[in-house]
């Protein structure tokens, strides 16, 4: 059984403006070839003007374990959104 | 394209009974609450099994499925009808990869599927060892085969597991295209000459039974379909997909003006639904085990352009380590 290629994910730019997204990933023996198949592989209907390649071994995770202690304290701060505050209907603008 | 998981039931049972029942608790507490399970979240393993073969098995259809159609690409009757053909051709090999990725999530390695699949471990769906004897084949499988494909992955799309969902999405985005331009090839031939014609009513003849088995065995002989319905892992049970595909494809073949091959095949205005005619299951069990008409030539066809890609794979490793050794020179 021959040894897999490394992993790269691949990210999309759909179009001009819009932020690079990540839609799967691809084996390749280095970046370059990697962007080429990524090309053949998630790109074949104009879905997007630029790819992004990153080893998937660099990535680094959140623990989804973790994710209650990670992203929980944010829940109690609803003073950081704006609807938090009692303005009146008189005053415009604001 | 599209496989029914085809393995056995593994020993799950007796894996669960030691797992931490609070983890199990909350895991099928998330499912039953329609969330998605991400490769990084605990799940049980008879969970993660089930998903490797169902997957696996998904991705090798996706890849054998090529063969079939491969063999009337030089033969194509016109250039845009070769090229309509190469394009479904590289969509099969595009959903194979995504799918290939979406089991790797699980902790299986491509060249351990890859492996299964050339040793004659894995399993693929039943309808790619059926040949493709004429064009009008062409036309009744992009029809009929991914029609079906499409009925049962549609539901996938929400499939408990987040990467295999989100590959289905893609899959089904792209499926649509294989089902019309198929139609459009038996509309050509059923609008030709009478012996165009009867070549489509052929391909319909031998194609149409293929295709209902693509849904799996029935609902009270499908042992895993409980649990993996349980685990929101399938949406909808074999035989009401079935059905849906047959009331959907009779006034297809109506308006083609072909003849779908069940004398048993009728509206039932109580039900809603037309009735349809015995399976026979006996053909299925035994495709399943390899015994298909082609189960041989594709395996063989498959391990051939492996072997004989190894050189493709080869230049590209040593591309990579002289690329290497110049940078770190």
């Amino acid at each position: 059984m021959s040894q897999d290629w490394p992993l790269w994910e691949v990210f999309i730019r759909t179009k001009g403006g819009l932020s690079h997204r990540h839609v799967g990933s691809v084996h390749a023996p280095d970046g370059e070839m990697a962007l080429r198949h990524a090309r053949d592989t998630y790109t074949r209907r104009l879905e997007g003007v630029s790819l992004w390649i990153a080893r998937s071994s660099d990535i680094v995770a959140s623990d989804p374990d973790q994710a209650g202690a990670l992203f929980e304290p944010a829940a109690d701060k609803i003073y950081r959104h704006p609807t938090f505050y009692d303005i009146p209907d008189v005053v415009r603008h604001i | 394209m599209y496989t029914t998981e085809l393995g056995k039931t593994d020993g799950s049972l007796a894996q669960i009974s030691q797992e931490d029942p609070a983890l199990v608790e909350a895991f099928e507490a998330r499912v039953a609450a329609d969330e998605f399970i991400e490769p990084k979240d605990w799940m049980p393993e008879a969970y993660r099994r089930t998903l490797v073969r169902q997957i696996s098995q998904h991705a090798h259809s996706e890849i054998v499925g090529m063969l079939p159609e491969g063999n009337w690409l030089t033969r194509a009757p016109s250039l845009r009808r070769k090229a309509v053909l190469l394009a479904k051709i590289q969509d099969e090999a595009g959903h194979g990869l995504y799918l290939y990725c979406a089991a790797e999530t699980l902790g299986v390695s491509r060249a351990e599927m890859i492996d299964a699949l050339h040793t004659g471990r894995a399993k693929y769906s039943t309808i790619f060892n059926y040949p493709t004897l004429t064009w009008a084949d062409i036309g009744a499988i992009g029809w009929l085969v991914d029609g079906a494909a499409i009925m049962n992955q549609v539901p996938l799309q929400r499939t408990s597991y987040g990467p295999y969902a989100r590959a289905m999405v893609r899959v089904c985005k792209e499926e649509s295209f294989h089902q019309r331009q198929g139609y459009e090839i038996m509309m050509a031939m059923c609008a030709g000459t009478p012996d165009q014609k009867a070549m489509a009513q052929d391909a319909l003849d031998r194609w149409w039974w293929p295709s209902l088995m693509m849904f799996g065995p029935p609902d009270d002989n499908s042992p895993n379909s409980a649990q993996s319905m349980r685990w929101r892992i399938k949406r909808d049970s074999n035989d009401e997909l079935r059905q849906k595909f047959v009331d959907i494809t009779k006034p297809q073949a109506d308006h083609l003006g072909l003849e779908i091959p069940d004398k048993d095949l009728k509206w039932n205005e109580a039900r809603g639904h037309y009735d349809f005619g015995a399976i026979d299951w006996e053909e299925f069990y035994a495709v399943v085990r390899g015994e298909g008409p082609v189960a041989k030539e594709r395996m063989k066809a498959r391990r051939e352009a492996w072997e004989q890609g190894a050189w493709v794979r080869d230049a590209a490793d040593a591309h990579e380590a002289k690329q290497r050794a110049r940078a770190s020179a």
